[in-house]
């Protein structure tokens, strides 16, 4: 027995077929095919779920995607845990297991319901006014408490398990729902060749026609219609079609997001299946067919479990079989809450009354009532209902008066008409239409290639929302190039007994500016009508304001049933039009995506590549330990047994200039410019000159932008007359090489001379240290490595072990040194080669900060950490790489500028603690006179600081006010326990003259 | 200077081999790679002297035989850019310096590396990650183009009806062969 | 994501290709080193941020490399016409024009 309100014969599950499922861990049997909802309701479990604020009980008011109570956890093991699903929307199957949420200790007893009671504290916007002072409490106990109490389930503790796939897809057409509209407009428009994907977010296509079984179409059931095209469409190669996948987002240039969700309904899914796939579709044409929503009506508690639309009670009949009460009260502006009410009358349900607030009804609705022997009251309103976890009756007033009747029911049907669905028309920017005939905003006014068919374009009647959809289909066909349309024919006969007319928008009867009731507009975020006359009276005039005060319509839902009651409300307070108050934008999501989708393959160790160098694996067998410099990994330091970072970066700065040391330099950027022009073009790239620089040589230099500032810096080897080898820092190479496309290709197209990263193409093995040359010796042939032949800042290209290479003889360290570039894929093989070597010589393998050690010690800057974007080659003491004869480089006129050129600008100097042993840190502030009052002037900072093994003191790079100028002076670097004075010095603290780089 | 040691060559991503249902990801074989510029003017006599017509028109490809990887292709990658393509031993710069045209040639044999997808659903795996337009109708066998997979930039040469060679610079070859494995799952 | 129409390429190609490149149609004086400080500070700071019709740059960095120009309009998004680095700033009336020419390629 699946439920004790299935009723035999309803509904299109197999009675046979039956899962077992949890709710609040209670266990309860359900029909494959079932919604979370649809079971529930049939084991008579109406109450789902506590509301947001005042946590009123809650049940389910809908049967799709626009639910604004049924909110639940899902868990499937410990690690899939998704809060907040849809219990509309969320497909059973055996062993499901779900949670109610937002209550404690349970459902049925919820000790936050006290927050009803203080409503009066709870008005719309308290938390703007009533917990604002002092800020502290706000941090400390207001916001952490109010968060926990209100709040929409649980996030996951565990990482998510799953993946989640992505698909960019182009299409010819997308359509969007799979309604009768968004069939026949599939239908339509792939029968004439192009390329069409329909999306549907329901399990089943169909939309309304899966419940209205009022509908017949050339003599088949709606229903059957409906299959018949659908099959129709899965059998052609050009579409495709998705169901359980939700059109979430409308962006610019046709672009359209899906959420297909492909396991959530699987008792057992594939291990290799990605739960969910994000679809990126840039579509030619898109047809809108997301249906209309049906709406509530406002009236006091209105939100008691077991009040919900009339089309929701109608599907969970005819679809699932379901009866949702057993006594069952209708209340109604609009004709089509009737279908529900005579379905259920007989399916032999008892409808003890259908209360229309309208006067005048169509007589054939009427008719039908008193021939199912149902009593209906016009003109009549609901003025308020009883029940506790459960409605228990309803009070019926003559529209005007107070003096009321009372039934007893166990479920209410409500219906205030339909809203037509413009959430991804509005996504597209497209500016909603108010019809004042029909009381509807209308997708009319479209400004991406897109079109509106069907209920969201405001069309009820089926043969025109079957005729609009072909003939958009046909006309976007056309329009994508199809000279000769095959014929599409129309349904020749559609019968359908029940319309959509009628509809009431604003608070009902009863629920007034001056009735102090609680008459939900927005079920999610608890917020009732008189909220919006606050808001009103407080003096929002927008719709905007009053949405943000109230939190109307920011739920999660987004307001799809109470948007425009809201607006209603709102405009009745402001006393102007409701096109005047104006709709508030829908925004993407349609409904919420998971962040596994978005995130789709970017996950894990997809999140970012990891970028190894061709000599990683070596790196990896010396026990290097490794940085993250971008995206690349580094070999930081290579301790041996024992030894902590200290100690190995000690030992490595030591042996580099006692001996030698390799390190692995391959991330360097590098860039192959080639090309007669080669020299002119670097003469303005760089602020020094490259004209004169002689084939087989090399130079530092340095590049500015237009403002003067330094941004990036490098050694450049001329290889030839027209070819230089460019190197740039790490992280800078991208950045320099479309600096560099930049000028080259908008302001001198003229040079011919090209550009070529090959910063990959080259493995570098530098090799530091006066052992340096031995080292490499034996291993190199073709190339005189004597220092007359081939002094310091030179390049020659040669053989290493057999290969190609580009020998640069250069110098981070202060030492004599190389830099073997080879080919990558044999830069490990020769690194091998050169270990063994090095190895004989005592050398050590180094990394990434004792080569930072070692170049502070010479005084060597690193662009980004000397440099911040507001120092120029003069103040980072390089005034003899600004070329002063040539007349034009990137930076020439910055350099120029007042401010850059004035007195007392910061300076790159360096630093001596007094005491040696203290390692300043980096970013300390550094002030003349400890002693100041605060705020301190402060003068400037550290840049880089290290301890020093090779010069047994610690030593320090800063950038000081004037520093030049204060070479010698005592300056103090304040920190939060003490107070450390330095010395200024110059920045080179090894081998000032430099006469170890000469080997 | 006696017998230096001779250095053997490692690809970034020996060893690996991945798929799925209808596909297959294999690394390629190394090639010699050239990264040709040249002005229009001069593109047809550096064609002459490449033995392959350089292509003008954009996202197309030409090859000296029948066969993709086994002859010498030449792919179009920016108006004045091509991507030459030929087997490990060949020697492109050779045959380019024959041409007395003001150029640009440059040896990323080592710099990028290749990956081949094989099998009706290889197109999918890019899917997953390549923003461009795949359908056959604007990216018919013998296209190319630089684009992005993922995190990744490649460039993704059609070689088959069901076959694609994706290049890629050496370091994100293994973020492009796991993304490409990662995509291959559950299609 | 916008879908932009690559000169170069001759084809629309998703924005992630693409990478913005500030205002376009600033010049770089030639005699750079020798201009007065208003006109350096016209040429480094001042940009125009128009609300409506804007002239701007993108380089097709991860397709053929090329940078090149876009008029679009800020409001809506649309891009109205693409054209190759070094051809003249199109005139208001080119503009209306391919305005009109897109209106009726939607129609």
């Amino acid at each position: 027995m699946s439920g004790l309100y299935r009723i035999a014969g309803k509904g299109r599950l197999t009675p046979a077929k039956t899962v077992a499922f949890s709710f609040d861990g209670k266990s309860y049997t359900g029909l494959e095919g079932d919604t979370l909802a649809s079971a529930l309701l049939a084991n008579g479990i109406v109450l789902t779920a506590r509301s947001f604020k005042y946590h009123r009980p809650r049940g389910t008011m809908t049967e799709g995607s626009e639910e604004p109570n049924s909110m639940v956890g899902v868990h499937r093991d410990t690690a899939r845990q998704q809060p907040n699903v849809r219990a509309t929307m969320q497909e059973i199957y055996d062993g499901f297991q779900a949670v109610s949420q937002n209550r404690w200790p349970s459902l049925s007893f919820d000790i936050g319901s006290i927050n009803s009671l203080l409503s009066p504290l709870f008005v719309a916007g308290f938390y703007y006014k009533t917990f604002m002072w002092p800020r502290v409490a706000w941090e400390k106990i207001y916001e952490p408490k109010i968060r926990a109490a209100a709040g929409l389930g649980l996030s996951p503790t565990e990482q998510d398990p799953d993946h989640y796939a992505n698909k960019f897809a182009y299409a010819d057409l997308v359509v969007v729902g799979g309604g009768p509209a968004g069939l026949s407009a599939a239908l339509a428009a792939a029968k004439q060749g192009v390329s069409v994907i329909v999306c549907d977010e329901n399990a089943e296509f169909g939309g309304a026609l899966l419940y209205e079984n009022d509908v017949e179409i050339d003599g088949k059931s709606g229903y059957d219609w409906a299959k018949d095209i659908e099959s129709q469409l899965a059998a052609m190669d050009n579409v495709t079609i998705l169901p359980r996948t939700t059109a979430f987002g409308y962006y610019a240039h046709n672009m359209i997001g899906l959420c297909e969700r492909i396991t959530d309904h699987l008792a057992v899914p594939d291990a290799d299946s990605p739960r969910e796939r994000l679809w990126q579709i840039r579509a030619k044409k898109v047809i809108i067919a997301q249906g209309a929503i049906e709406r509530h009506l406002v009236f006091a508690n209105n939100d008691r479990p077991g009040i919900m639309m009339a089309s929701a009670a109608r599907s969970y009949l005819n679809k699932y079989g379901v009866a949702v009460g057993s006594k069952i009260g209708v209340y109604t502006a609009c004709d089509s809450a009737y279908a529900a009410a005579f379905d259920l009358k007989e399916a032999g349900v008892d409808i003890p009354v259908i209360v229309d607030s309208r006067p005048d009804v169509d007589p054939m609705l009427l008719e039908r009532a008193r021939e199912l022997d149902l009593t209906v009251q016009t003109g009549h309103s609901v003025i308020d209902t009883t029940g506790k976890l459960r409605i228990s009756g309803i009070k019926v007033a003559k529209n005007g008066q107070m003096a009321n009747t009372k039934y007893d029911v166990d479920a209410l049907l409500i219906s205030g008409g339909w809203t037509p669905s413009l959430h991804l028309y509005s996504q597209s920017r497209a500016k909603p239409v108010w019809d004042g005939e029909v009381k509807r905003f209308l997708p009319e006014n479209p400004v991406q290639d897109q079109v509106s068919v069907g209920a969201c374009a405001g069309t009820d009647d089926l043969s025109e929302v079957i005729s609009d959809a072909q003939s958009a289909a046909l006309a976007a066909a056309k329009s994508l190039g199809v000279k000769k349309p095959k014929k599409v024919s129309a349904p020749t006969e559609i019968n359908s007994l029940y319309g959509h007319s009628g509809d009431h928008i604003g608070s009902s009867h009863g629920a007034g500016a001056d009735d102090a009731v609680k008459a939900f507009v927005d079920y999610q975020h608890d917020v009732v009508a008189n909220d919006i006359r606050l808001a009103v009276r407080e003096g929002m005039r927008s719709i905007e304001h009053v949405k943000r005060f109230t939190t109307t319509g920011m739920a999660t839902d987004q307001g799809k049933t109470s948007n425009l009651h809201g607006l209603a409300i709102a405009a009745d307070g402001l006393g102007k039009e409701i096109p005047q108050v104006g709709l508030t934008t829908f925004r993407s999501p349609f409904t919420p995506v998971s962040f596994g989708t978005i995130v789709n393959h970017g996950a894990g160790d997809l999140f970012d590549p990891v970028r190894r160098t061709p000599m990683h694996d070596w790196a990896v067998a010396q026990g290097a330990v490794f940085e993250d410099v971008g995206q690349w990994k580094r070999g930081w330091y290579f301790p041996q047994a024992g030894e902590d970072m200290h100690a190995s970066v000690n030992r490595e700065c030591k042996t580099v200039r006692e001996s030698a040391g390799v390190f692995d330099a391959s991330t360097l950027g590098k860039i192959e410019v080639v090309g007669p022009d080669a020299a002119k073009f670097l003469d303005i790239i760089y602020t020094n000159a490259w004209s004169t620089l002689k084939v087989g040589r090399c130079r530092y230099g340095i590049m500015t932008h237009e403002d003067g500032f330094i941004f990036d810096d490098g050694v450049v080897g001329r290889l030839a007359e027209d070819r230089f080898h460019v190197t740039t820092t790490t992280g800078g190479a991208a950045g320099v090489l479309n600096h560099m496309e930049d000028y080259l290709q908008t302001e001198f197209p003229e040079l011919d001379v090209w550009l070529t990263s090959v910063s990959e193409q080259w493995g570098v093995i530098a090799v530091q240290g006066p052992k340096a040359r031995d080292i490499i010796a034996p291993l190199v042939e073709g190339i005189d490595l004597s220092t007359e032949s081939m002094p310091h800042m030179s390049v020659r290209e040669g053989t290493i072990c057999g290969v190609p290479t580009r020998l640069f003889r250069m110098s981070f360290t202060g030492e004599m040194g190389y830099e073997i570039n080879v080919p990558a894929d044999y830069a490990e093989s020769v690194l091998e080669a050169v270990w063994a070597n090095a190895q004989k010589y005592g050398a050590c393998a180094y990394g990434t900060e004792a080569m930072h050690v070692l170049r502070a010690e010479k005084g060597y800057i690193i662009v980004g950490q000397e440099t911040d974007g507001s120092i120029t080659p003069h103040d980072a003491g390089l005034s003899w790489a600004v070329s002063k004869k040539k007349t034009d480089f990137v930076g020439i006129r910055g350099l120029m500028r007042d401010d850059l050129v004035a007195e007392g600008r910061k300076q790159l100097v360096g630093l001596k603690t007094k005491d040696p042993k203290v390692v300043l840190e980096e970013g300390a502030q550094i002030v003349a006179d400890p002693n100041q009052p605060i705020p301190m002037k402060m003068l400037g900072h550290v840049t880089s600081s290290y301890w020093s093994e090779n010069c047994g003191h610690s030593i320090a790079l800063a950038i000081v006010e004037g520093g030049r100028s204060k070479m010698g002076d005592a300056l103090y670097v304040p920190m939060i326990d003490r107070t450390i004075e330095v010395e200024v010095v110059d920045t080179v603290f090894v081998d000032q003259d430099g006469g170890r780089l000469n080997g | 200077m006696a017998n230096p040691t001779q250095a053997t060559r490692k690809l970034p991503l020996d060893g690996r081999l991945a798929g799925g249902a209808g596909v297959s990801i294999t690394p390629a074989a190394s090639m010699s790679r050239v990264s040709l510029r040249v002005k229009d003017k001069d593109v047809k006599a550096v064609g002459k002297a490449l033995c392959v017509a350089l292509p003008i028109k954009p996202k197309t490809s030409n090859m000296s035989g029948d066969q993709a990887g086994a002859s010498r292709s030449a792919l179009w990658i920016g108006p004045d850019e091509w991507l030459i393509l030929d087997g490990e031993t060949a020697d492109i710069s050779a045959a380019l310096a024959k041409s007395k045209a003001v150029m640009s040639v440059v040896d990323i044999s080592h710099r990028n590396t290749a990956i081949l997808l094989e099998g009706k659903n290889a197109v999918d795996v890019l899917r997953a990650g390549c923003p461009q337009n795949l359908n056959d109708d604007v990216f018919p066998v013998g296209a190319c183009s630089r684009t992005i997979l993922g995190k990744a930039e490649v460039v993704i040469w059609r070689t088959g009806a069901v076959s694609y060679h994706v290049e890629c610079w050496r370091s994100f070859s293994g973020y492009v062969f796991k993304f490409m494995s990662q995509a291959a799952k559950g299609l | 994501m916008l879908y932009i129409r690559c000169p170069y390429c001759e084809e629309y190609r998703p924005e992630i290709e693409f990478r913005h490149a500030g205002e376009a149609h600033i010049v770089r004086p030639t005699n750079m080193a020798e201009i007065s400080a208003d006109e350096m500070e016209e040429f480094l700071f001042i940009r125009e941020n128009k609300r409506g019709i804007i002239f701007e740059r993108w380089r097709h960095i991860h397709g053929c490399g090329r940078f090149f120009n876009c008029v679009r309009d800020a409001v809506t998004d649309q891009i109205i016409m693409t054209y190759k680095s070094g051809e003249p700033k199109p005139s208001d009336a080119e503009i209306e024009k391919a305005i009109l020419a897109l209106k009726e390629e939607q129609a």
